[in-house]
């Protein structure tokens, strides 16, 4: 299979790659660029494991060619929480017990950023909106709506 | 294992990529990618364009063009498009939207294709590489793109105020699947009565119909409960419905009066 360069910027980082013609983001990412945090779940859209954001918003990157993302802004659950402080989604979701075998974690968290970071002050029904193409099938929904509305609050908190 | 994607310049030079058979064209993926991923071996290349004429909303004079590479996510941001939203919206979840675009909900098979219904019934001119169509008529043919070539547009006339109408009815809230979904223009003469009326229904056939019989029943008649009674009697008049994991076609015929009847008096 031909190999094509594709150059991105993943998580603030520029990128310069060569990916199979037609493999997805998610193939790319994980076998080739070494960022494991989207997880191949479903391969089909349903599952929401695999979700990243492109140019600031929400994607399934097992469905998304690797090449559709040339010259975009990728960012993956790998890139929050920098120098030890975590993004304050990922510390809600902790301190919430908010997730149990993790495997859907890092999606939530992404549709979690893409909904904050439009709207900071999101209601109940925002929340249960942005997470509603991603599925856990363990922890159960209530807890990471709660986590999600906390990170908000902590947010403005800090902003205020 | 992965497919070759290549990208043409026009919609005029993919469109005669795609004669050669086994090339599938590639909008937002979500159906086209997924079939790759579940095995399909009917595929065996991707192809799209970045040609301008397939990106972008245009409404002008009363008429709103939509390229067919926009996205559901587009739509439902565009100030001048309020009166679709909700079909917009009904479409996947939000990172399904940020990807689904026009061009393929009119080719998804049912339950799929919530966007094409509300399309249906505002009488929608589908733009292809080689002429236009009405939607009907697209709808009718639309698994042999030899001919007329892939979609580049959209395009209908504004309803006017309060005379579109769309209901999408699913088990799981706020991103299921179609039970079934509605879509009407209505409009009312001075009197109140039915002047015109375009009905399309989704999951009732393997894509978007047309419910011609209700249509015709609803003429002239006002919108109350007694009014709307031989149209409501008449809704599944026609159908095929679709039985899938999501429901059956019993389940669905004995539905479709029950929300036709809410579509109308809601
Ligand atoms: C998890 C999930 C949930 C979904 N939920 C819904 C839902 O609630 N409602 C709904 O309606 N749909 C739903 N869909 C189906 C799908 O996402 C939408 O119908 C979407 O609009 C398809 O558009 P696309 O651009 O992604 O199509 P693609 O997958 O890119 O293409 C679909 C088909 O259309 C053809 N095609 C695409 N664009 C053109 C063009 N311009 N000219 C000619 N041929 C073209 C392709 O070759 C292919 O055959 C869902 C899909 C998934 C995976
Ligand atoms: S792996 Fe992409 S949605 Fe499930
Ligand atoms: S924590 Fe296990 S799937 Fe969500």
């Amino acid at each position: 299979m031909a190999r094509v360069p594709v150059q991105f910027r993943l998580n603030g980082e520029d990128r310069a790659e060569f990916v199979e013609s037609g493999t997805t983001l998610l193939h790319a990412l994980r076998d080739t660029m070494g960022d494991i945090s989207p997880k191949g779940g479903c391969h089909q859209g349903t599952c929401g494991a695999c979700s990243v954001i492109v140019d600031g918003e929400l994607r399934l990157s097992c469905l998304t060619l690797a090449e559709s993302c040339e010259g975009a802004a990728i960012e993956t659950t790998a890139g929050l929480g920098r120098d030890g402080v975590l993004y304050p989604v990922q510390r809600a979701i902790l301190d919430g017990f908010a997730t149990q075998c993790g495997f859907c974690t890092p999606g939530m968290v992404m549709a979690a950023k893409a909904l904050l970071d439009h709207t900071p002050n999101p209601t109940r029904e925002d929340v249960i909106e942005a997470i509603s193409g991603n599925i856990c099938r363990c922890t159960g929904y209530e807890p990471i709506i709660n986590a999600v509305l906390a990170a908000a609050r902590s947010n403005s908190q800090n902003a205020g | 294992m992965s497919l070759a994607l290549t990208t043409f310049p026009s919609a005029k030079e993919v469109s005669a990529a795609l004669k050669q058979g086994g090339a599938r064209y590639l909008g937002g993926g979500t159906l086209v990618v997924r079939a790759v991923n579940e095995g399909d071996i009917a595929t065996s290349a991707y192809v799209r364009t970045n040609d301008p004429a397939m990106s972008g909303i245009d409404v002008s004079d009363g008429r709103v063009r939509i390229g067919a590479s926009v996205t559901m996510a587009a739509i439902a941001r565009c100030e001048d498009l309020g009166m679709i939203r909700p079909a917009a919206k009904a479409v996947g979840g939000p990172a399904i939207r940020n990807m689904a675009t026009v061009g393929g909900n009119l080719f998804a098979a049912a339950p799929y294709g919530d966007f094409a219904v509300a399309l249906l019934a505002l009488d929608a001119t589908v733009h292809c590489a080689g002429g236009d169509m009405d939607i009907d008529g697209f709808l009718a043919s639309r698994d042999d793109l030899t001919e007329r070539g892939i979609v580049i547009a959209v395009s209908f006339k504004i309803p006017e105020a309060g005379s579109f109408r769309f209901l999408k009815v699913s088990r799981v809230k706020p991103k299921g699947v179609s039970v079934l979904s509605l879509a009407a223009v209505i409009d009312t003469g001075a009197n109140g009565n039915v002047s015109a009326a375009r009905i399309a229904l989704g999951c009732m056939a393997d894509r978007p119909m047309r419910a011609v019989s209700a249509e015709k029943a609803l003429s002239g008649a006002k919108l109350t409960k007694d009014g709307i009674t031989e149209a409501v009697s008449v809704i599944g008049s026609g159908t095929e419905p679709l039985t899938d994991a999501i429901a059956s076609a019993w389940y669905r015929s004995e539905v479709l009066p029950v929300h036709f009847g809410r579509l109308l008096l809601d």
